[in-house]
């Protein structure tokens, strides 16, 4: 779902932010349009966390501009911005119970008790509570439960945007895979701009319009799940994106590269231009091994060092002859490559597959 | 039979076996003496006589309501100070001081380890007339002030100081429970800082605030040295006249009397707070 048309509703301009002498944020400049689903995507200590903080108005900038619809707003407190947050730790009020939580920011903004009840049931039902879990305490509801509270919390309080900070990071892996698809339903549901905040780009990838990458401070890449998967612009995002295999290569012509360690060349699908030194990224997935590899562009040779199952998919590992470089090729766990283990194999891909990025 | 002796040998039983006998004979005991005590015609000293009500009728209709009086109220003064001063510098040692609060716990204990008498008697110096707080304004600017000694704010001064430890420290536990992230996700939700003050930080650091209250309120009930050396005999409190029941007028029953009453009206306030206040709720373990 592109939102290409729409206007921003956040800027960040030029946000620095100081900790004593640690610089944790490095200039950054975004846009985040009406309505859309951003995902800030990064290592910890990349300080998506501190962007964050300032974004909802507990830390204030050192430096540089954020404007909510045009609008200033560094100096406004997080209590009287139009915006909330799902905490990581969710922050759910353990002597409260289920819909009192539910009920706070209303409670707070002084609505009377019918109309908060109401608003309660209906955020229990949209989120897909049991209706008798109004009376429960928080302490007794499991994970996933929890996180559907905190969300109808933050909605109860009718944000103009929602944060969202790393809230599924402690949550095993199939009930994440759940929530991930939940939360997507739910910004389309409720038509509302999201921003999350997450180390792990495959969760950005299932659920985000765009990502923006963070690196040390500053933002390194944002685009589309699309642009960011293809046209990755340096080696940190490639490689942040999951196992690639990354070859150190210079250039050789207008049309191809030199591998630095053992001279071999591949060609590009693209125009050089001004690059001189860089790496080559060539994904495990479009790496064809054996027969089919026979006629590409691009071929390595190796021996097939051993195979790893990684449930839909296997993934071979391959050691060049050349300078013993590891390679790694996946294919389809229904469509397996008939290699054994120590035979000699041709691995290949075509220059349109080639990704050529700088440091 | 052979039941009382297998669980007279579960490891259990017998590691807490010395302290239940210490406990029964040097607080059980000695309060069992005392109820029976009580019964017991007034100014004997053997317990072999027949039991009597005699000193719960003269204890009522004698006018021991004064000093039990003057002890609830001083007491119940001494907690509402005694949290109010409390409050900020336990806010400061859970959240704001970092290393700086193991600094203040330290100033905090150390009078402790010096007798409350002797720490009492320093303030008489202080307050005296022509003492070290008169005698320096003098001095120093020619100003005489009339002594505070003897006086019902000398008393209320005493116990704030002495007790101060017992409020200080449950609340800087109570306050150091309140997670950071529930008063900024509250702030986020929209709430002022009174508004978290009320709906988050009060009632997440609640016991320690009961419990703080609880100890101050029980200790100040029952003092009387601060009474006796800060307040001369501007007023009796209970514990007063228990001592002088006991000692100056020789009539153990009548004092028996009123120490049990002064321990069943606290014993009835802790029964009561706890019950009404669900402690396990309130810091959420159910």
């Amino acid at each position: 779902m592109a939102r290409d048309g729409e206007l921003p509703i956040l800027q960040l301009r030029g946000i620095v932010k100081k900790f004593g002498g640690f610089t944790a944020v490095n200039g950054i400049d975004l846009d985040i349009r009406n309505g859309e689903f951003f995902t800030i995507v990064g290592p910890s200590g990349s300080g998506k966390t501190t962007v964050i903080r300032m974004l909802v108005g507990m830390d204030r900038p050192t430096s540089g501009e954020i404007l909510l619809d045009n609008r200033v707003i560094n100096d406004v407190p997080a209590n009287k911005r139009p915006t909330c947050m799902v905490f990581q730790s969710l922050a759910l009020f353990p002597h409260r119970s289920v819909g009192e939580n539910i009920e706070f920011p209303m409670k707070i903004a002084g609505a009377d008790p019918a109309s908060r009840r109401r608003r309660a049931e209906e955020l229990l039902e949209q989120l897909r509570l049991p209706l008798d879990y109004y009376g429960k305490s928080v302490q007794q509801c499991s994970g996933g439960e929890r996180q559907r509270i905190a969300l109808a919390r933050a909605l109860a309080f009718d944000p103009q945007i929602l944060f969202f900070d790393e809230p599924l990071s402690a949550i095993d892996f199939r009930l994440r895979k759940t929530l991930e698809k939940e939360l997507k339903d739910l910004h389309r549901e409720t038509g509302k701009t999201f921003v999350y905040i997450t180390h792990s780009l495959e969760e950005a990838m299932v659920m985000s319009d765009r990502i923006g990458i963070m690196r040390q401070g500053a933002m390194v890449q944002v685009g589309t799940p699309n642009e960011i998967y293809n046209q990755p612009q340096n080696k940190f995002v490639a490689q942040f994106m999951g196992e690639v295999n990354t070859v150190e290569v210079e250039k050789a012509d207008d049309r191809s590269v030199r591998s630095v360690s053992d001279g071999a060349r591949y060609s590009v699908a693209r125009d050089l231009g001004s690059f001189e030194r860089g790496f080559l990224i060539i994904r495990p997935e479009i790496l064809k091994i054996g027969q089919t590899a026979a006629d590409l562009e691009n071929q390595v040779r190796g021996v097939l060092y051993n195979d790893y199952a990684l449930g839909s998919r296997i993934q071979y590992q391959v050691r060049a002859e050349s300078d013993g470089e590891h390679w790694l090729v996946e294919k389809l766990q229904d469509e397996p490559f008939e290699g054994r283990i120590d035979e000699t194999v041709t691995i290949g891909w075509r220059s349109e597959d080639s990704i050529l990025v700088t440091e | 039979m052979s039941r009382l002796v297998q669980w007279l040998r579960l490891p259990g039983v017998i590691v807490a076996m010395p302290t239940a006998l210490f406990l029964l004979a040097g607080f059980a005991g000695p309060l069992l003496l005392v109820c029976a005590f009580s019964f017991m015609p007034p100014k004997t000293f053997s317990l072999a006589q027949s039991p009597t009500l005699a000193n719960f009728v003269s204890v009522v209709t004698d006018s021991y309501y004064v000093s039990f009086g003057w002890s609830v109220l001083l007491a119940a003064t001494t907690v509402i100070l005694l949290f109010s001063i409390c409050y900020p510098i336990a806010y400061g040692m859970a959240k704001l001081f970092g290393k700086w609060a193991t600094l203040v716990t330290v100033l905090v204990a150390v009078p402790l380890l010096v007798s409350e008498n002797i720490r009492l008697f320093g303030w008489v110096l202080f307050l005296l007339k022509n003492g070290i707080l008169d005698g320096t304004l003098k001095a120093w600017l020619g100003l005489s002030v009339p002594s505070m000694l003897y006086s019902v704010p000398a008393i209320v001064l005493g116990l704030i100081y002495v007790y101060l430890p017992f409020m200080l420290f449950p609340l800087v536990i109570g306050l150091s429970m309140v997670p950071d992230s529930l008063k900024e996700a509250a702030s986020d939700l929209g709430a002022s800082r009174l508004q978290i003050f009320r709906e988050v930080e009060l009632p997440l650091a609640m016991p320690g605030i009961l419990i703080g209250s609880m100890l101050t309120f029980i200790l100040s009930l029952g003092s009387l040295a601060e009474s006796k050396i800060l307040g001369g005999q501007t007023i009796v409190m209970i514990a007063d006249d228990i001592e002088s029941a006991f000692t100056f007028a020789q009539n153990w029953p009548k004092g028996s009397v009123l120490s049990l009453l002064l321990i069943v009206f606290s014993g009835a306030m802790v029964f009561f707070l706890f019950r009404r206040i669900d402690l396990d709720r309130i810091i959420g373990r159910r």
